[in-house]
């Protein structure tokens, strides 16, 4: 494992817990008994080596758990052992002679995580699980945990497709006169820190959902544009709520005041009636509605000075910008 | 153009988590004013600037750009590293000045990312 896999008395701050794989979070996710051999094959201590080699040779195993008659667990023979045997040429004597006592052992309910630590301190190839009562459960090797990670991130990999999969399928399996996937969002008025968080969302969502790039890019930079405006000009923040459908997309964006006085000055390129402050940002320099009006099909802007402002916004999904989830509807709004 | 090799003629260094030095940039564009940035650049562009808020990132992540120089080697603010992790969009920091950088890159073949203004937006003959 790698140096920033954290034991158990590190303290994981945010950062080391960023760089954790997710192959280091399964080592905490997944128990010793998920991934060992369970029902293995057992040697009796009375049993001679010579039948401990034939063993291994027809059950292909490179060492086995040794328990006596009444189930108690004793030993383990390993390769080892049996090397050490053959070369006193002494295969008739008994299991009980060569077998390593005491094995080390890990807990069927420990994280696989624990018995990794094991491998690395002991530098054994094999270790003995036990269940609750101290009988043994099992034989685990670094192979059944190559093994069950595998599996895991295989299954992980799945999900995601599934995810994928159906949101995309999303408008298709459900059946209605008019299926529609409504998002709200609350935009706090002042809030930079924020600001592009919905609209980051919002882009997200759309390709989750199977939209072409270029949609979600147009629709992105709109709301993005619509949402510093709520942050920049509005007294209390506002609502940006977006309606998503097969054949469009139609995003409304409102806010209780102030309201602009004039809209058609509003609407003109390099109009602004920012600040200095927010000029530094990047942000104030007239261009908002005028790339807000660039990016969409369809746009209106009311608003009632003293009352609040709407912005209404239309994307009409046609050939070019269709992914393989929202598909176009030939039916008209 | 390499992430690298932008690193090497930018005298840069990439001050987030990212280490993709092979990811291609196609194109650049240089701006101060985000909504310049929204209207005018083109997807999979470096976009180089003066400003270094998080807003940068966000409106990076809204343009699809690949990659941000931040020009004249300001302090980075930790919020925008922040955002910059969480996108994955490498944040390269160079000490050199924004019509250097954007002389450096283009003479090395990187092309102009910027979309010309429309001839009905343009008001320099009125």
């Amino acid at each position: 494992m790698s140096p920033t896999n954290p034991s158990r008395t590190t303290v994981i701050t945010d950062q080391v817990a960023e760089s954790i794989t997710r192959v280091e979070e399964l080592g905490y996710e997944i128990k010793v008994r998920e991934v060992m051999t369970e029902k293995v094959k057992c040697l009796n201590p009375t049993m001679t080596m010579r039948e401990t080699v034939e063993m291994f040779r027809q059950e292909m195993i490179s060492g086995a758990p040794v328990v006596t008659e009444a189930g108690k667990l004793v030993g383990v023979v390993s390769m080892e052992d049996l090397i050490h045997c053959l070369c006193k040429s002494d295969l008739d004597a008994t299991v009980e002679k060569y077998m390593t006592p005491d094995p080390i052992s890990v807990h069927e309910y420990e994280p696989v995580v624990e018995a990794l630590k094991t491998f690395v301190n002991s530098k054994v190839g094999r270790l003995v699980v036990l269940n609750l009562e101290g009988d043994l459960a099992g034989i685990l090797t670094k192979g059944d945990i190559t093994r069950g990670f595998l599996k895991a991130l295989q299954r992980d990999y799945e999900n995601e497709e599934l995810r994928k999969y159906r949101a995309r399928h999303l408008f298709e399996d459900i059946n209605s006169d008019r299926t529609s996937l409504i998002l709200r969002y609350t935009i706090k008025a002042g809030d930079f820190t924020h600001g592009g968080q919905a609209s980051s969302n919002i882009k997200r969502a759309l390709l989750r959902l199977g939209a072409s790039p270029q949609l979600a890019r147009r629709v992105g930079i709109a709301v993005y544009e619509a949402e510093i405006n709520l942050i920049i000009h509005t007294n209390e923040g506002g609502i940006i709520r977006a309606e998503i459908e097969p054949h469009r997309i139609s995003i409304r964006v409102f806010d209780n005041g102030p309201g602009i006085e004039n809209v058609e000055l509003a609407m003109q390129p390099g109009y602004s009636t920012a600040t200095e402050e927010i000029r530094e940002l990047g942000f104030g320099a007239g261009m908002g509605l005028t790339n807000i009006a660039r990016c969409v099909d369809n746009m209106a802007l009311e608003s009632v000075p003293g009352s609040g402002t709407r912005l209404r916004m239309k994307f009409f999904l046609d050939e070019e910008s269709v992914g393989e989830g929202l598909s176009r509807n030939k039916e008209t709004s | 153009m390499k992430i690298r090799k932008i690193l090497e003629l930018t005298k840069g260094k990439i001050v987030n988590d990212y280490d993709d030095l092979d990811r291609e940039v196609k194109g650049g564009c240089g701006a101060d004013l985000m909504s310049d940035v929204l209207a005018s650049i083109q997807p999979e562009a470096v976009l180089l600037t003066g400003l270094c808020n998080p807003q940068v990132v966000r409106t990076a992540v809204m343009a699809d750009v690949a990659a941000i120089i931040m020009v004249r080697g300001k302090k980075v603010p930790q919020a925008t590293i922040d955002l910059a992790n969480e996108e994955q969009i490498p944040l390269i920091l160079s000490p050199c000045g924004m019509f250097e950088l954007c002389g450096v890159l283009y003479n090395a073949g990187l092309p102009c990312f910027e979309k010309p203004i429309s001839e009905d937006e343009c008001i320099c003959d009125e």
